[in-house]
């Protein structure tokens, strides 16, 4: 029974979703068929408010996360404790308290009775009763369909398995920075509402208004049937808006603004306002700027200041399942308000809260039909693309926008016929991976981001494609919730053979997808992915071809390694040859004493290059050296080298003879004291050879004295 | 069989005599002496910090006159022998060994403007502000006898320099012309002018020995030649030289100390462009005397103080001041090139040593080969820093550095000006003109 149900909720799912989605499509026989199954689910509805009002009978069953054979009509449930419920056990107090007797014969008459069994016996439950379910069973078993555990189908596994692991590390590591993102959106989302000023509200309204206007006119210019289209939606927002009262100050809200408005101005201001925008909505188009303005400023009614990530949240829920939606973010229940806008005239319990969002709800409207149909349209694009091969795909990368557009128009006509197999299909997809890879493709909120050439991937966008597989992933386990949940009202046997005719459809669809998913492998995600790679690898090559020759990393690697063997602290070796031994050419000291006298160089401190793979840092440069080092080259000197070498060589006795010593340090200009120093001759320099009787001063050339000269030198220096 | 045995040379270890220093065999295995190059850097650190602890130029102080001294001369034979001439016109002849005036002459009235000797060292020439030109036995009158010039020659112009030649009996003296003399005569044998100016000094080139050069206030030097009649070539500077000095070593090089508180080294074949501009006085140079072997000179300046500058160098290695030194008028190196003497306004002459931290008297060869060493050390490491900084650390005057520091900004300013001048005008219509070629006016023959 159960799964015959579940069945039933998941045909209840895609009929809903045509409902919403084309209402035009069908009109006649789904208008029946919408009554019913609506007056069903708000009968449970109100069903399930009237129980929550008693906080204590509120059932734990809502919040069941697995789904299980063990499940009773009356959402008793015998799993929590894991026990069995054995009617002796009630019964034993019973005995001992005398006035029970009345129930103990009750109970007593009904143990004599044999009851039906719950949970009833698999054959019961699977025995299918109606043409219809004997169908479906058929179906479901011909497919391998997983009745109990609703999360994958065999086929789905087996995917899931042929990925490989990287592929799987990957995929989770995209999930993960997805979860992250989301989170860190939807707190910079919250952080953003709780902003009180009016002014910067207004500002932002204003910037996106401009910002929509802008986009209309590229739209315009580069795509005019898009354009055209969008005006057709404004046109639609003005039916609706003609139709509603919602700016009429005649809501709850505006009621009690009203009241004020006599003494505050800022009311007054608000329901004028609001008239205005009475005014504006249902106002006749004429021109496409003002249009485009008036679409901007409905836009940003409905979510004035909610990041992308959260709004497309909302935008997804509405479309192919609302049950997704509803288990999936804080904001549920305005979603589930938008989701299925007939529930708007609901019970005062849910709808209380929302009483003053009806001016946004209604623009959202708008807005999420168009996205519908946007969506739609991509899907349909994307599938085309699917059917071109990957390469295909590559050489597409020069084509132009007329190209895209031509696309788009294909697409729009298409649309119209295959839209609603195609939601069918999407709702259909409960596998992982099949939604994952159907649902990604540029699913931007921003309206006119389809214009851009599909090869422009970005990493952002991947991003977001990720998140969306995450969203989906969230959502599967629950949709199986929601069926059981479906389950629990009694009367879902409506509308069966429409069902049964779309089912045919429905399972058609979904053949196709599983027979499809492994080609399917290289779509969206992956193939964005490996763009990007491409990219990489391209630079990458290149700048491989470029320093072909050399390979780099390996000398730097080397060159690192010497530069930390080199700075290490090296053994002193303290060894006295011939020290206590004999010693001499050819004699080495003994290995005992070397090792005695070898000490051990400490550990120094660690490098603090030592966890930077692709770094040297030089520890060589002395700070405390520095200052004690020449910096620049001296004036004479034309190479370092030069300097270094005089530098290097000692001048002092310890290291030269005394012979070289002398010659090393004797002054250039030797002065005698007491003699009297003349001035120079022609003749001292050698023009005249006479002799020189008085040579006080020696200029340091020993070249040019000759021997004649370091003789008078020396007498003169005995004198 | 062969028996294995030590055996030494005994000409390896055995001195010749007695007197030899015993023979200490050495290894010179350099890695038995490692670290040759900090050991050095540390000799040489030591020895930088040793000079400047021993750096005690002052000797002495020769008070005796009884006004600025004006002038001075070296006796050409004898060392310990100078001569002085003050602004009252007293002549004193010094003792510097015993730091003593020997003799003292009233020579002119007013200003003793100029003061030389003779190449042979017997007899000295002066030349006052009474327009005579005198000269003097340099031995002192004997018991009796009175005090008087060997000859007087009376001039109609005031002298204000007078110099002798090297090796002939020849003189000359400057004033409105340079006036060549013959010692024998009472007329100059020929008188050279060359413009209006008065001139302010003659030198003679000293081993070029007919040439001479002499500087006019009207900011000229002018070169002559004494075996021709007219003078050889002149250089006009920005602003007037006071004096210059033929470098003893090197002909045709002499040095001019300027107005323009600089010095400025030329060699008198190229003259358009100094060879060297000497810079760190921070007032007018008044005079400058070469060191005998030609590597340095001495500058006496209006600063109070006198500079020694390396030829080659443009600033100088040391300064010499004290608390009572005024204005420096002139200056002499010695002539055994150890010591510089220096006359200045308030009355003394003041003794320094050319070499500010060397060791008077005889050193032993060990203290000279340790001298020489460090000398040697100081010059190797002279680059780097720890012993730059130390070695050209000196104490100035609070005026002086003063004075430095604003003269610096000045030329910072100029400096920045001319870039910017360059920097904002066309490109090339401004041509830069290097620092020498600027002061340089012209250059006349």
């Amino acid at each position: 029974m159960s799964s015959s149900r579940a069945a039933e909720s998941l045909l209840a799912l895609n009929q809903q979703e045509e409902l919403e989605d084309l209402p035009r499509e069908y009109p006649l026989s789904t208008s029946e068929d919408e009554g019913d199954s609506d007056g069903e689910r708000k009968h449970q509805k109100l069903l399930e408010a009237i129980s929550s009002l008693d906080g204590k009978n509120r059932w734990k069953l809502a919040e069941r996360s697995e789904a299980s054979l063990k499940v009773s009509e009356f959402s008793v449930s015998s799993e929590g404790s894991g026990e069995k419920l054995v009617l002796s056990d009630l019964l034993e107090p019973v005995k001992t308290s005398s006035s029970l007797a009345a129930v103990k014969k009750q109970l007593n008459r009904v143990k004599s009775k044999k009851t039906v069994e719950l949970p009833l016996h698999r054959e019961e439950i699977e025995r299918a009763r109606t043409p219809l379910e004997q169908e479906i069973f058929n179906l479901l078993h011909k497919n391998k369909q997983p009745v109990t555990d609703p999360l994958l189908t065999p086929m789905e596994k087996a995917s899931l398995k042929a990925m490989s692991l990287e592929e799987v590390k990957m995929r989770r590591a995209e999930l993960q920075r997805a979860r992250a993102l989301q989170s860190y959106y939807e707190a910079r989302a919250r952080r953003e509402k709780k902003i009180k000023s009016k002014k910067y509200h207004k500002l932002l309204k204003k910037g996106k208004a401009k910002q929509a206007l802008k986009e209309f006119e590229k739209l315009r210019k580069v795509n005019p049937a898009a354009a055209l289209e969008e005006l057709e939606k404004l046109e639609k927002a003005r039916m609706m808006e003609r139709m509603s009262l919602k700016h009429q100050n005649s809501g709850k809200w505006a009621k009690s603004k009203a009241v004020m408005a006599k003494y505050d101005l800022e009311a007054r201001q608000a329901m004028q306002e609001q008239l205005a925008r009475n005014k504006e909505l249902m106002q006749k188009i004429q021109a496409a700027s003002e249009s485009a303005e008036e679409e901007g400023g409905a836009e940003e009614e409905g979510e004035p200041f909610v990041p992308d990530v959260v709004n497309e949240v909302q935008v997804k829920a509405d479309t192919p399942n609302p049950w997704m939606f509803r288990n999936h973010s804080g904001d549920t229940k305005e979603a589930e308000v938008q989701g299925d806008p007939e529930e708007l005239a609901e019970p005062a319990a849910q709808e209380a809260p929302e009483s003053e969002e009806e001016g946004p709800v209604v623009a959202e409207e708008i807005l999420l039909k168009e996205f519908k149909e946007r969506r739609s349209l991509r899907q349909k694009s994307r599938l085309n693309q699917i059917a071109k091969p990957v390469g295909s795909q590559e050489a597409k990368d020069l084509s132009s926008q007329e190209v895209l557009s031509e696309l788009r128009a294909l697409s729009q006509k298409l649309n119209r016929e295959s839209h609603q197999s195609r939601k069918q299909e999407l709702s259909s997809t409960r596998t992982v991976l099949a939604v994952q890879r159907e649902e990604p493709a540029g699913e931007e909120e921003e309206p006119l981001l389809l214009q851009r050439p599909e090869r422009a991937r970005t990493l952002d966008e991947l991003e977001e494609l990720g998140k969306k597989g995450c969203f989906q992933n969230k959502e599967l386990p629950r949709v199986a919730v929601e069926g059981q949940q479906l389950e629990r009202n009694p009367s879902n046997h409506l509308g069966v053979p429409k069902e049964k005719k779309r089912k045919e459809q429905m399972i058609d669809l979904q053949n196709l997808l599983t027979t499809k998913s492994p080609s399917m492998k290289s779509l969206a995600v992956p193939t964005t992915v490996e763009e990007l790679e491409d990219e990489e690898r391209d630079q990458r090559q290149m700048i491989k071809e470029a320093f072909a020759g050399d390979d780099v990393i390996r000398d730097f690697l080397k060159e690192k390694r010497e530069a930390v063997e080199a700075s290490k602290p090296k053994d002193v070796d303290l060894t006295l040859p011939g020290w206590g031994e004999w010693g001499g050419v050819g004699l080495k000291p003994s290995a005992k004493k070397r090792r005695r006298f070898l000490v051990k160089a400490p550990e120094g401190p660690p490098r603090k290059d030592k966890n930077l793979p692709n770094v040297i840092l030089n520890e060589k440069r002395n700070i405390h050296a520095v200052a004690h080092q020449v910096r620049m080259l001296p004036y004479p000197f034309t190479h370092h080298q030069q300097f270094e070498r005089t530098i290097q060589t000692p001048i002092g006795s310890t290291w030269n003879t005394q012979r070289s010593f002398q010659k090393l340090t004797m002054p250039k200009v030797v002065t005698k004291p007491g003699h009297i120093i003349k001035p120079i001759k022609a003749e001292d320099v050698g023009y005249r050879s006479s002799s020189r009787s008085d040579l006080s001063v020696v200029q340091r050339n020993p070249k040019r004295l000759s021997i004649r000269h370091k003789k008078q030198l020396k007498k003169i220096s005995v004198d | 069989m062969k028996v294995k045995m030590l055996s030494r040379n005994p000409d390896s270890y055995v001195r010749e005599t007695k007197l030899d220093l015993q023979r200490v065999p050495r290894n010179y295995d350099p890695t038995l002496h490692p670290f040759e190059v900090p050991r050095e850097y540390v000799r040489a650190l030591n020895a930088t910090k040793l000079e400047r602890v021993f750096a005690k130029p002052f000797l002495a102080s020769l008070d005796g006159h009884r006004d600025g001294v004006s002038c001075l001369a070296k006796h050409p034979k004898s060392l310990a022998t100078v001569l002085s001439g003050a602004c009252d016109g007293e002549v004193r002849i010094w003792n510097l060994t015993k730091r003593k005036c020997i003799r003292m002459i009233q020579a002119h009235e007013g200003f003793v403007r100029g003061i030389c000797t003779r190449f042979c060292g017997t007899s000295f020439f002066t030349v006052g502000d009474d327009k005579t030109v005198k000269q003097w036995k340099m031995d002192g009158p004997s018991y009796g006898e009175e005090e008087e010039p060997l000859h007087t020659i009376l001039g109609k112009t005031v002298y204000t320099g007078i110099d002798h030649h090297w090796k002939e009996a020849v003189f000359a003296t400057c004033g409105q012309q340079v006036d060549i003399w013959d010692e024998q005569r009472t007329s100059p044998i020929c008188s050279m002018t060359w413009g209006f100016d008065s001139i302010s000094s003659v030198k003679f080139n000293p081993i070029e020995t007919f040439l001479l050069g002499s500087c006019a206030s009207d900011r000229n030097i002018v070169l002559y030649d004494m075996r021709q009649a007219t003078p050889l070539k002149k250089v006009i500077l920005d602003m007037r030289t006071n004096t210059i000095c033929w470098n003893p070593m090197e002909a045709f090089i002499f040095t001019a100390a300027n107005e323009d508180y600089n010095l400025y080294t030329f060699d008198m074949r190229a003259l358009d462009t100094p060879v060297m501009i000497h810079m760190d006085h921070v007032s007018a140079v008044l005079d400058v005397d070469y060191s005998p072997t030609g590597k340095d000179f001495v500058s006496a300046s209006f600063d109070k103080s006198i500079r020694i500058f390396p030829v080659d160098r443009s600033r100088s290695r040391e300064v010499y001041h004290t608390k009572r030194m005024q204005h420096v008028i002139c200056v002499k190196w010695t002539s055994d090139s150890k010591y510089i003497m220096c006359g200045s306004d308030e009355m003394n002459i003041r003794l320094w040593k050319a070499n500010a931290s060397e060791k008077l008297g005889v050193l032993t060869s060990r203290e000279k080969a340790a001298t020489d060493y460090n000398q040697r050390l100081k010059e190797k490491f002279q680059h780097h820093p720890h012993i730059k900084r130390i070695s050209r650390h000196r104490h100035l005057p609070k005026s002086i550095y003063s004075q430095i520091q604003e003269q610096r900004i000045m030329k910072e300013a100029r400096r920045r000006k001319e870039l910017n001048r360059i920097k904002h005008s066309k490109p090339g219509s401004v041509q830069r003109v290097s620092e020498k070629k600027k002061r340089v006016v012209a250059v006349v023959k």
